[in-house]
């Protein structure tokens, strides 16, 4: 006799502790292989998972076993024209040939070990141990927002957030109370009634009868007087008002569109914005994107202009530093957005107006801000601009941090630069 | 006629691919009754019907229904999921765990006729052979492995707790990578109960570390007399071959729950030897068995010809050897070797020709169901080739030999299917079955107790085939176990060829200098 057990609805994950271990063990390697794609593939990918390839021999198991050499005889089936004493060419070593290599001999399995990670496994590593500077104090500081929270229930309050199902509890319990005594003399006494009807009859028994009848009456009355629901039993659902921390952000993207930035150059911003996009993306729930190009002057723009479109001229940047105060002035309150900057350049920049530029972001924008990051695309020597900023990163280091970019490789490295977790 | 008589007779059980619980119910007892009527002895079976992640997580424990957690085993999910979704591999239809009651484990996604070639597989065919062969009889024991494995479970849980999940993991490691090395050929291991378990791993700790306290003790004085003594007795007295074993009762600082756990892994290995041994033989009959079956069901009348065709095309798959310049070549196929070693040890019975009479003069002619009970009983894959392996076989299957002498330019074909080859094949063949040839033979010959403590092990080239690259890597993880130092001597008829050290030695040799001492403070 068999039993047939349905056992489908048991769970199906039984493998994950597993399967997270293997990725705990091998975090390193794995980190390797998200860098190195990140830096490779196009960052607008990484919107699914990732294929992750580990070198096999890094995860191999070791045990005991044969090497090359020595003598060995091994069978192989399908014979077509060989015989007894036949010499044959020896393949070529692990060109495998005409099967005289077993792979479990030879420990040489497939050299890399390919595996998916789910897009939120991918983002993890992707940006593991970075961090958003600054995020704490925005939650202290945020506490003009707020959210209704259940608070429990109670005995006053407003019509139209009454709680039925506790309301109606209340009241059966207080009838059940006030009426319970009542309800069992009644039960009681119309024993004794019934016990005296099967007596004999006499003047006695219909006078006790007579009373007890009355008795009953009363209570029942008494009992009907007991109101179905009563002010008290009202309950009402109460909220509180729950100070919650900002969890929207807003992302200033500056760049410089000027003649000197070419095609490429714009490509590699690109990308940095889209890794800072997913980033901040992670930390809020609400995340909204600005951009804003200049050459002379500043201006607000779509992505597929901010990226595309051709302008010629020269630079000055700080033409986007105010721009970017006047929007947030307009459209983002600092009490209700945590504001992200993010600006790229190829370090030109009118001589003139850097100066302007460390002076208007030390003091206007750096203060309202999170977080400032200023890349520099170039793959000449720095300019004024670069040497301003230095002396900001010096003053604000919090708040501020810049790093060159020379090529697409550098992109991830810097931007795990940038975000790098502080110690705090 | 008979075919009129069967039509009138029988309907079949089932028409269409779609299966219920019911249908799985009838079938079952179906084969159940056939199989009785060919003598199948089987556990009880307990089918278990489950869906394709389920599958793929039994596939990455390997099989074991239950088992500890570790990250080799995550690997495994990884890759199965990996190809599984790829399309580069089908899931296994089955898989079977040998315990009383028998699980077998059908996969939702099966037809009907998949399912019952699964049951007629898995629950009768293997589950006969988990029974009654004297390998599983002897090292396994059907009915307290469940057990055991929810004991391990819950072992190796607990010591992650208390001594930290990379701690545990590392011990695992090194325990698996010995884990070949840790199964035990001679004594057979008593069955037991969990409760019974438990209780012993509680007396089995204090006794365990009592012994080791005694083997390694050094306090002066007794050392002094025992030196003098001892001087010439060795330890272990016998080269001992289950590694693991030795660990785990002698490793002078291992604690008491570390040696529970090579104890756990230890098990493990020994419980799945008989398998490793027996995979043709076991393969063989399972599939022999549900041809047999579902053929004799398909006489009856009692299924379709479209159940029929559907399980012949999915059996002829399984069966199919591709020779050895087909591009899907990987080795012989045991399914296909051991399912026309069964066919052809019942047409040796059944209809013997002049050739087998003179091969096989015991069995040609003989009740060919006994013939195979016997030879599925007492045989393992070695020995059940060197035994029944037939020249016809070996004609039809067109095997010849590949001789790879290093010291050779050339390859040399040893043998092939003809007069003067079927005894060189047939014994080459079982000698490719012979775990001991598969692997290294590696033993521990020495510890030096009054030393440096240090364990030598012996690896005795077989064909002068040297250790693999892997050794040294091996050898850390016995260094990790061992705790002092370890050497393999690897010898060739006698003479050393190489020797291996861990931790690797300086040019002058560090005993030299008598650094015993430092060894002292357990």
């Amino acid at each position: 006799m068999s039993y047939i057990v349905d056992r489908r609805l048991n769970g199906k994950d039984k493998s994950s502790v597993n399967r997270q271990r293997f990725l705990d063990r091998y975090k390193k390697q794995i980190r390797e292989a998200v860098s190195d794609a990140a830096s490779q593939r196009s960052i607008t990918d990484v919107e699914s998972g990732e294929q992750i390839t580990i070198p096999q021999r890094n995860i191999s198991e070791p045990i005991f076993q044969h090497g090359q050499g020595g003598d060995r005889t091994i069978i192989h089936p399908g014979n077509k024209e060989f015989a007894t004493g036949d010499q044959l060419q020896r393949p070529e070593t692990g060109g495998g040939g005409s099967g005289s290599g077993e792979a479990s001999d030879s420990g040489e399995g497939s050299d890399e070990f390919m595996f998916s990670l789910s897009r939120e496994e991918y983002l993890d590593f992707l940006f593991d141990d970075l961090a958003l500077p600054n995020l704490i104090k925005q939650h202290l500081k945020g506490t003009d927002s707020f959210r209704f929270k259940h608070a429990g229930v109670v005995s006053e309050g407003n019509p139209s957030k009454i709680n039925i199902v506790r309301s109606m509890r209340t009241s059966l319990s207080r009838r059940l109370a006030l009426g319970g005594s009542s309800r069992a003399r009644i039960k009681e006494a119309r024993r004794e009634l019934e016990l005296l009807r099967e007596e004999e009859i006499n003047v006695e028994r219909q006078q006790a009868i007579l009373l007890l009848e009355e008795e009953i009456k009363t209570l029942t009355e008494r009992l009907a007087r007991i109101p179905y629901l009563d002010t008290y039993d009202l309950r009402y659902n109460h909220h509180v008002k729950d100070p919650v921390p900002t969890s929207q952000a807003v992302m200033f993207c500056l760049m410089d569109v000027s003649g000197s930035m070419t095609q490429p150059m714009k490509e590699m911003a690109k990308r940095f914005y889209m890794l800072l996009y997913l980033f901040l993306e992670r930390s809020y729930e609400k995340t909204e994107i600005v951009f804003i190009r200049h050459h002379t002057s500043a201006k607000e723009v779509d992505e597929q202009e901010f990226f595309y479109s051709r302008e010629t001229g020269g630079t000055v940047v700080s033409s986007a530093l105010k721009l970017m105060d006047e929007i947030i002035t307009d459209r983002y309150p600092v009490d209700q957005w945590n504001i992200y900057g993010a600006q790229a350049s190829d370090g030109d920049n009118w001589n003139d107006d850097s100066p302007v530029c460390k002076k208007f972001l030390t003091e206007k924008l750096l203060p309202i801000t999170q977080y400032f990051t200023y890349v520099e695309i170039t793959p000449r020597t720095h300019q004024s601009l670069w040497d301003q900023y230095q002396l900001i990163e010096q003053e604000c280091g919090d708040r501020f941090a810049m790093q060159e970019i020379k090529d697409l490789a550098d992109i991830y490295p810097v931007f795990r630069e940038l975000f790098h977790r502080r110690e705090s | 006629m008979s075919e009129t008589r069967k039509k009138e007779k029988c309907q079949p059980i089932s028409e269409g691919s779609e299966w219920t619980f019911d249908l799985i119910e009838q079938y079952d007892l179906e084969i159940a009754r056939v199989a009785e009527h060919y003598g199948l002895d089987t556990y009880p079976n307990q089918i278990e019907i489950i869906s394709s992640e389920q599958m793929m997580d039994a596939y990455s424990s390997i099989g074991m229904p239950v088992g500890y957690n570790h990250w080799s085993f995550g690997k495994q999910f990884i890759s199965v999921n990996q190809n599984y979704k790829r399309g580069v591999m089908g899931l296994a239809y089955e898989i079977v765990i040998n315990s009383n009651p028998c699980i077998a484990y059908l996969m939702e996604e099966n037809s009907m006729t998949m399912q019952a070639l699964v049951i007629a597989h898995a629950c009768y065919g293997h589950n006969s052979f988990f029974k009654n062969n004297y390998l599983f009889k002897t090292w396994t024991d059907a009915s307290s492995i469940i057990d055991y494995l929810v004991f391990a479970k819950n072992y190796i849980a607990k010591c992650e707790e208390r001594h930290g999940v990379s701690e545990v993991e590392s011990l695992l490691d090194s325990c698996h990578a010995l884990m070949n090395y840790g199964v035990d050929r001679y004594k057979r291991p008593y069955p037991i109960s969990v409760e019974l378990e438990r209780q012993r791993q509680k007396e089995r700790e204090e006794y365990q570390q009592s012994q080791v306290n005694e083997l390694w003790r050094t306090i002066p004085g007794d050392t002094q007399t025992r030196r003098a003594g001892d001087k010439k007795i060795q330890f272990p007295q016998e080269p001992q071959e289950n590694l693991l074993y030795f660990i785990e009762k002698n490793a002078p600082r291992l604690e008491p729950w570390q040696r529970e756990v090579v104890r756990i892994v230890r098990k493990t290995a020994q419980y799945f030897y008989p398998q490793r041994q027996t995979q043709v033989m076991n393969e063989g009959w399972a599939t022999f068995w549900h041809y047999t079956l579902l053929n004799h069901l398909y006489d009856e009348g009692k299924v379709s010809d479209g159940f029929m065709l559907e399980f012949l095309q999915s059996h002829t798959g399984v069966v199919f050897q591709p020779h050895f310049d087909h591009p899907g070549y990987s080795g012989i196929n045991p399914y296909a070797l051991g399912f026309s070693m069964f066919c052809d040890i019942r047409r040796i019975c059944e209809s013997p020709t002049e050739e087998d009479r003179q091969w096989f003069p015991d069995i040609a002619g003989s009740d060919w169901l006994s013939t195979l009970h016997f030879a599925m009983q007492n045989f393992k894959d070695e020995s059940f080739i060197l035994q029944y392996l037939s020249p016809r076989l070996m004609r039809e299957m067109r095997f010849f030999t590949v001789h790879d002498d290093d010291k050779k330019e050339m390859l040399e074909i040893g043998a092939i299917h003809d007069e003067q080859g079927y005894q060189k094949i047939r014994e080459d063949l079982a000698r490719q079955y012979n775990l001991s040839v598969n692997e290294p033979d590696i033993q521990v010959v020495n510890v030096d107790l009054h030393g440096d403590r240090s364990i030598s092990l012996r690896h005795k080239r077989q064909q002068r085939r040297p250790l693999g690259d892997t050794t040294e890597e091996v050898m850390r993880h016995v260094h990790r176990l061992w705790s002092f130092p370890v050497h393999i001597e690897s010898s060739c008829d006698g003479k050393i060829e190489k020797n291996y050290h861990c931790p690797p030695r300086a040019k002058t040799d560090p005993s030299l200098f008598g650094m015993g001492f430092n060894f002292m403070g357990v």
